[in-house]
């Protein structure tokens, strides 16, 4: 009767198993339509004790705003943020100068004549957006919105592409999927196939998750930014420094985070092991 | 209620309290010389880690609000301004956000404890609907937190959720923009969710300590579901089993804080960290993960209405189970067929939960109808099968299984 029954809950759980397998079978076949494939890549911010490669950023920065900041704003940046350790740490000095030297301005007022006025930033203020609202920048681009960039590396993290991804993805903590997507996007473009020519202002982009037509041209091509510590000026090495950069912009925190994380875990796991010889020692010798 | 308690004052502030109040002999009764049995597993430690849980979300709640703006053009930005300037706001805030999902992990592994060991059955079906009240509770509140960072993903779940009430005839409507306050999920919405979203956690408090009263009363059920018969089969709760739980709640943090501090977004969608615009319709409009399995029932039947009362039967049908289940055996342990269908019915879930994020098209449908059969099934199921079957022989006694 026992080895019966223990049978019958193999089958059954066998056939269960199945079913949720075909299932997960039917997904990719059934979603095909949308799904985007993204190559990962290798990030020093990666896993349990990455952090952020500051000269990398700084290199980001510096794509960021000899490029995409014609036409992306970055609303929820400071300046002040450029200087704070776990980023890109400029000093005080360079960032008081690049403001100096880029002239940026912020509004601000109104004054004693109740007028609203424009003054050098500081160290304080966000940085300024391009577009003075989200219709002027559609305006500007063909009716298109170039999100702004505080959070686009959050906003964009493109699962895996197989059903249960999230699994292996928790078990190796593999969070970079908004990285991921912006390296692959920057470095996807290339002339449409036959028979998926894109309309007129828009571009052929395999990796585009909302299409494969993107109404952003390639922003970026070899040898456009110049680079003073001798890294590769291409446009995959670009790619990935303004990538790693906006990450830094969505995660200011990440570094900060990740240390402060070590050392609670480290203080719970002897916690743990401490609570787990106090058990054993209190039941040993209690049947249970 | 302060029956256990051996309990003697000592000194003389602790006598004149317990003439006037004789709050530490209850608690003593209650915490510490309590009689649980010697037999619990690790499955009953949930409980600990739920209300550890429950704590941790009341407390980082509390600070967050400190610093929360419940306005529709400020709320996005003051989650980021939480995440970015205020000191240590990121821990606060991915504590709160992670801790969510943790809570719902903990109480899930709990309630499947219960429905494996027939903790329902009688003389415990008060404690188990105060349990069941207690997950609809923390339902609502979760579904209300979700909406407050105003990201893409809450106003668009706030706005499929709450039009699911415009299904009911008659009163739909003008039942969902008096949940609205407006014509819209907009700035009024916002509001109240934030007063509710505040006020049901200390609501979820309150039925834990009637759900620990009931507790209390009937005593711990125990893995063999013979109930405890004399003094040898249980063991004080202290030291016993407090040491015990608070092993496991240690594992359980690590667990939590490998994704506050390693992923903090892996349970959340990426388009809430897009500020919500009734104008742009995310692709897909996913709920959060805890609450799929619902979700999916509620889509797996062609009609609105159906599916509604589909999805609300599926927690309701909680709420009956101490009379659907006939058999007077507990644990699934000696019912060797109604166990082969308790995992069934386990499995059904997860794949329900798979279903729920999957689009409602195609085979998604046809495997979601067969699972929320599976799902009703197991309740008719075991209102047969306690008719019928033939239990395996228990034990005599909790300290007869012990020493076997
Ligand atoms: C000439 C203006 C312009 C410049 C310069 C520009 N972009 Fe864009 N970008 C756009 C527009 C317009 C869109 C919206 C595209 C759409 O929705 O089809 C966009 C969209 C994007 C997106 C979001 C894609 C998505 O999934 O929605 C990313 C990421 C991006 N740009 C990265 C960059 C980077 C990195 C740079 C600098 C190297 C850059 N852009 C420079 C105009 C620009
Ligand atoms: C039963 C316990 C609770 C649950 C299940 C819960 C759940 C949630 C969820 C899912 C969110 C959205 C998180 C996000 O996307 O960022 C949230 C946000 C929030 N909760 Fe709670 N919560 C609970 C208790 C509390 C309490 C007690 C308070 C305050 C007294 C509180 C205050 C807030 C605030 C201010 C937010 C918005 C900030 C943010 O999004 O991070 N919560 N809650």
């Amino acid at each position: 009767m026992f080895t019966q029954t223990k049978s019958r809950v193999r089958t059954f759980l066998a056939a269960a198993t199945l079913a949720i397998g075909a299932v997960a079978a039917a997904t990719p076949a059934l979603a095909s339509g949308d799904v985007v494939h993204i190559e990962r890549q290798k990030w020093s911010f990666s896993g349990a004790f990455g952090t952020y490669d500051k000269a990398q950023l700084q290199r980001g920065f510096k794509v960021y705003k000899e490029v995409c900041s014609a036409c992306h704003g970055m609303g929820l940046v400071s300046f002040r943020n450029l200087v704070q350790s776990g980023g890109p740490e400029f000093s005080e000095a360079q960032v008081k100068a690049l403001i100096k030297e880029a002239g940026y301005e912020t509004l601000d007022g109104p004054n004693d004549q109740g007028e609203m006025f424009k003054r050098p930033s500081r160290l304080s203020d966000r940085l300024p957006s391009p577009f003075p609202n989200p219709e002027a920048a559609r305006a500007a681009n063909n009716g298109a919105y170039p999100p702004d960039f505080s959070m686009i590396a959050k906003a964009r993290a493109v699962a895996g592409s197989y059903p249960g991804s999230f699994l292996v993805d928790g078990l190796t903590l593999y969070a970079e999927h908004g990285p991921d997507y912006i390296y692959n996007l920057i470095t996807g473009y290339k002339d449409a196939p036959k028979g998926h020519e894109c309309a007129d202002g828009l571009n052929y982009n395999d990796k585009f998750l909302s299409g494969t037509c993107i109404a952003m041209a390639a922003p970026i091509s070899d040898d456009q930014v110049t680079y003073e510590d001798g890294s590769k000026q291409t446009v995959d090495q670009y790619a990935r420094d303004v990538s790693a950069f906006l990450n830094w912009a969505a995660e200011p925190k990440l570094n900060e985070r990740k240390q402060i994380g070590f050392l609670t875990l480290l203080f719970l796991t002897v916690l743990a092991g401490l609570l787990y010889l106090t058990t054993r020692k209190l039941w040993s010798g209690i049947k249970h | 209620m302060a029956g256990h308690s051996t309990y003697q004052p000592q000194n003389a502030i602790a006598k004149w309290l317990e003439r006037r109040l004789p709050i530490i002999s209850m608690m003593h009764g209650q915490a510490v010389a309590f009689p649980t049995p010697r037999n619990l597993n690790y499955f009953w430690t949930f409980g600990a880690i739920a209300m550890f849980m429950l704590i941790t979300m009341i407390l980082t709640g509390i600070v967050l609000v400190m610093h929360y703006t419940p306005h529709t053009s400020l709320a996005f930005n003051s989650v980021e301004h939480i995440m970015r300037d205020v000191n240590y706001g990121w821990l606060i805030r991915n504590l709160h956000q992670n801790g969510a999902s943790l809570f719902f992990i903990a109480v899930y592994m709990h309630i499947l404890r219960g429905l494996y060991f027939g903790s329902y059955k009688e003389p415990r079906e008060v404690l188990w609907i105060l349990g069941v009240l207690i997950f609809l509770l923390m339902m609502a509140t979760a579904f209300m937190g979700y909406v407050l960072p105003w990201g893409q993903m809450s106003f668009w779940g706030a706005t499929v959720i709450t039009n699911l009430f415009s299904a009911f005839p008659i009163v739909g409507d003008p039942v969902v923009s008096w949940l609205w306050g407006g014509f819209s999920v907009d700035n009024p919405t916002l509001n109240r969710f934030f007063a509710l979203h505040y006020l049901l956690p200390f609501m979820i408090l309150g039925v834990v300590v009637l759900h620990i009263w009931a507790l209390h009363v009937s005593g711990n059920g125990n893995p063999t579901g013979v109930e405890v018969k004399s003094e040898q089969d249980t063991l004080p709760f202290h030291p016993y089993y407090t040491i015990k739980d608070l092993f496991a709640v240690a594992v359980f943090f690590i667990f939590f804080l490998i994704f506050v501090f390693y992923m903090p977004m892996f349970f959340n969608h990426p388009d809430n960290n897009i500020e919500a615009n009734p104008l742009v319709t995310p692709a897909h409009i996913v709920p959060e993960w805890y609450f799929l399995p619902f979700y999916a029932i509620l889509r797996a039947v062609p009609d609105k209405l159906g599916g509604v009362l589909a999805m609300f039967g599926a927690i309701a049908v909680m709420f009956i189970l101490p009379w659907l289940d006939t058999s007077k055996i507990r644990s699934m342990t000696y019912r060797p067929i109604a166990k082969v269908f308790f995992w069934l019915f386990v499995v059904a879930c997860v794949a329900l939960g798979y279903l729920g994020a999957a689009p409602a098209e195609g085979l998604y449908v046809v495997f979601s109808r067969i699972f929320m059969a599976i799902y009703f099934g197991y309740f008719v199921f075991l209102f047969v099968i306690g008719l019928v079957e033939k239990p395996k022989p228990l034990p005599n006694s909790i300290t007869e299984s012990v020493l076997s």
